[in-house]
């Protein structure tokens, strides 16, 4: 452990495991019932989800006054909880896409995972701008169709491009999904021996035959979605700070928004994934698929995006400082020092503080110390988001107009309720469909490719 | 052959990727083209072993992508610019920049479905379940850890001159390359033999169920679920609104008129209705001309003024030829007329101009005539004038 020989790749998948241990490992939560400890977790996350039905269900009932938002602080908790979940999402689509790309190998046990979160991430935010609409039957009207109005959409507005990067992500991340995910059900359609299920595997496994005239095109494809996701996750929280930044509100108004959002969104994403995956590798025994030096990866990615978070902060108070515009200086003090003092200091503990922890090597590679930094980078970035939001709000350019958020329990109850939308989906996931790709991590294991020089 | 079963093909397997390759080179060399490898993920190298072009789904996702980014731009300026033109902070009705993502996020879109479409459905033409490969032992093998390779017979270098195929010469071969558990696979004659029949009861009866369905859903949806309205706390308030009835007010009636001889605030009586030319005669233009109220008759005058008699009072507006032209002020009637004469047609309105005292105040009114003086004098400029 002392001394590291860089000169060999570390394998991706440890141990001698034979390929149809593979098949068996990977579709044996598909096969076999549910235990206790699962059902105990979706009973949480189903209690979580009924809590945020209530809360729903109150709000479409009285109206959105149920929440602790009132002018000017018409954003809070809905938008915060918006772009929280969109940027969780960032992690499945740079780990299934740009890592790709960089021939990451190390991926390949985490990506079907990562892609799977990706998509109830997506799922969850996607909630959050339509009931803040108030009259979220309306929702329709974002998109531009044809009307009696005889009137479009703005399409110079980042609300506007909101809707196309969300709904496209979305769309895009699910197509990346199913076709990593065919190969791996017609495995399961062999592998079954239950007639239904065999039926609703040959079905959405479209017939796969493995077959290496298809393989070829479908690596082809694979590529040419890496290729379209890599810019499209970029473009997604990019235009998500637009709509921040393209504002006039100090603190809102500024250039730097879009990276450090990309940045800030892949910091979180991260830091959920690794969190999941460790509960993951030890419930389903897949310690050496998803290894601990594909954690400590992860936590490196986590280490570099966390230190561009702290830099977009320093930046930020810098320019605040060097722009010389009162109002903005004035929010960047009051940021700090304001009512909302205290969630910005947790919001700089958890983000700027801990990960840097990760400079050291045994912290990198203890479970315990990065699970626990994993949740206080998301209870920090969760901050980031309302402390952006609210602060910039509640105190803008006049004083007479000010006003503090408190948020209500129906807020915190939609909360939560997300969280358990989000964690259902995911147990649901788990015993549904392969949560790790049994064909890219058999074309990684050791042995299993032609030994090249040979033929060629 | 011990049936009277059809051969779709000979398969052998192998254990390791080494051998696989080496058996599709061995393929190639010896001329066989309708032979397809089957492995549990793609291997390095096997195109080149196979010989196989490179594939042609980037042509498919360029294409899509360049039509879709351009007809985005071309639907958005369409939308934003021609069909409903929107100023939004004074930038061009076309404002390309802004239509940037937007038009990327389509492509990205259009692209990848076209590109995952094109592949399933066109070029592997899934979804395929009946093919005669499915249910054998040889696609688990192939599923799971073992190397296949699959030879149709009715590749062209084993047809016979009796149209039979060659059997030795396909299994010699793949005992040659060391394949193993060399067995045929035939066609599913339940699959061959199969015939649509569009009246069968089954298919009808899902036809019925489809259409009952869509039926309801519609109706539903159209009827029932269109006018629900979760709350309207806003639409519903504790007011009265003009032309509702009240229990308050004797006469039932929410608007009640002034009581009689109630006069407005900062309103004068005007006595000289229908007589413009003693009203003419009397009255004074109170508003002293200064620019300051040059400028404020003048806004007026292109708001209220302007729509029929012109932005310069000549007469010529977007009103020509629709209506009863409107005059010219510049005539030499109007020229001569006092102001106040003026102020009795602004006030009372004349043939088909109306009154605009409800839009104009007192002073308003006099306003305006002091700009319109300041047109006349414009257009009907002495040569004193310029010096």
């Amino acid at each position: 452990m002392d001394s590291v020989d860089y000169t060999v790749e570390i394998p991706v998948i440890e141990g001698k495991t034979t390929l149809g241990e593979f098949d068996e490992l990977i579709s044996r939560p598909t096969i076999t019932n549910p235990d206790r400890k699962y059902y105990i977790a979706l009973s949480i996350s189903l209690s979580m989800l009924g809590l945020g039905v209530i809360g729903l269900t109150l709000t479409f009932y009285y109206g959105i006054g149920m929440w602790g938002n009132n002018i000017p602080v018409a954003w809070a908790f809905d938008i915060t909880n918006f772009v929280f979940w969109v940027g969780i999402g960032h992690a499945g689509t740079l780990i299934s896409a740009i890592l790709f790309l960089l021939r990451q190998k190390w991926r390949t046990g985490i990506s079907r995972f990562a892609e799977g979160m990706t998509i109830f991430a997506v799922m969850t935010a996607g909630i959050f701008p339509i009931i803040h609409l108030g009259r979220p039957w309306l929702a329709g009207y974002l998109f531009p169709y044809p009307n009696q109005h005889a009137l479009w959409v703005n399409f110079t507005s980042p609300l506007v491009w909101d809707v196309f990067a969300v709904s496209t992500y979305f769309t895009v991340s699910l197509i990346f999904w199913y076709v990593g995910l065919i190969p791996d059900l017609a495995v399961l359609r062999e592998r079954t021996v239950n007639k239904i299920k065999k039926i609703i595997y040959s079905i959405f496994s479209l017939g796969w035959r493995f077959s290496n005239r298809h393989w070829q095109h479908y690596d082809m494809v694979y590529l040419i979605l890496a290729g379209f996701a890599t810019p499209l996750v970029l473009s997604v929280h990019t235009i998500v700070s637009f709509d921040f930044a393209v504002s006039i509100l100090p603190g809102w108004h500024s250039t730097i928004f879009p990276p450090y959002f990309v940045a800030g969104a892949v910091f979180s994403g991260f830091a959920i994934v690794q969190n999941v995956l460790i509960l993951v590798r030890k419930i389903f025994n897949y310690e050496h698929i998803i290894t601990l030096n594909t954690l400590e990866r992860m936590n490196k990615v986590i280490l570099l995006t966390g230190s561009m978070v702290a830099y977009s902060y320093l930046m930020e108070m810098f320019i605040a400082w060097y722009s010389g515009i009162q109002p903005e200086r004035f929010v960047f003090i009051n940021r700090a020092l304001g009512p909302y003092a205290i969630e910005f200091w947790i919001m700089v503990s958890c983000n700027v503080l801990f990960p840097q922890l990760f400079w050291f090597k045994k912290i990198r590679r203890s479970i315990k110390m990065m699970f626990a930094i994993g949740i206080f980078v998301n209870v920090g970035m969760w901050m980031e988001r309302f402390v952006i939001i609210v602060t910039s709000l509640s105190r803008d350019f006049l004083p007479s107009s000010w006003h503090h958020f408190t948020p209500t329990w129906v807020d915190f109850s939609i909360l939560i309720g997300s969280f358990g939308f989000f964690f259902t989906w995911l147990l649901l996931f788990t015993k549904a469909l392969p949560v790790v790709s049994i064909a890219e991590v058999k074309a990684v294991v050791k042995g299993s490719q032609p030994t090249h020089g040979i033929h060629s | 052959m011990m049936s009277n079963k059809t051969v779709y093909s000979y398969t052998g397997i192998f254990e390791t990727p080494n051998q696989i390759v080496e058996a599709a080179e061995r393929a190639v060399k010896e001329g066989f083209t309708k032979y397809d490898v089957n492995t549990p993920y793609p291997l390095h190298g096997m195109d080149r072993a196979m010989k196989l072009p490179p594939s042609k789904l980037g042509y498919v996702a360029l294409i899509f992508g360049l039509s879709a980014a351009l007809a985005t731009a071309l639907v958005l300026g369409w939308m934003s610019a021609i069909d409903y033109p929107l100023v939004v902070g004074g930038k061009p009705l076309f404002s390309f920049p802004a239509y940037v993502p937007v038009m990327f996020e389509v492509t990205v879109l259009t692209a990848s479905i076209a590109t995952v479409v094109a592949m399933l459905f066109f070029f592997f033409k899934l979804p395929n379940i009946g093919h005669p490969l499915h249910g054998t032992e040889y696609m688990k093998k192939v599923s799971s850890d073992k190397y296949g390779i699959s030879i149709k017979v009715n590749d062209p270098i084993l047809i016979l001159p009796n149209n039979l195929f060659d059997e030795s010469k396909v299994v010699k071969f793949l005992e040659s390359v060391g394949a193993k558990d060399i067995t045929p696979v035939y066609w599913d004659e339940e699959e061959i033999n199969y015939q649509n029949k569009i009246l069968d009861p089954k298919f009808m009866a899902f036809l019925v169920a489809v259409a009952i369905i869509t039926c309801a859903v519609t109706y539903f949806s159209l009827n029932v679920l269109m006018n629900i309205t979760p709350f309207n706390w806003m639409v519903e308030q504790q007011k009265l609104s003009a032309q509702q009835n009240s229990n308050v007010f004797k006469n039932n009636s929410g608007m009640l008129a002034p009581i009689p001889g109630t006069v407005d605030r900062n309103s004068m009586p005007y006595q000289y209705t229908g007589q413009p030319d003693s009203a003419g005669k009397i009255l004074i233009n109170p508003i002293p001309v200064s620019s300051e109220s040059l400028r404020k008759g003048q806004i007026k005058f292109d708001i209220y003024c302007s729509p029929c008699h012109g932005f310069y009072g000549n007469g010529s507006s977007r009103l020509n030829g629709q209506f009863p032209n409107p005059p010219t002020l510049h005539s030499d009637k109007i020229r001569n007329w006092t102001d106040a004469r003026i102020f009795a047609v602004i006030t009372d309105g004349q043939n088909v101009m109306p009154s605009y005292s409800s839009q104009l105040t007192v002073d308003e009114r006099w306003t305006v005539i002091n700009y319109l003086r300041s047109l006349q004098r414009a257009f009907n400029a002495k040569e004193s004038d310029v010096q």
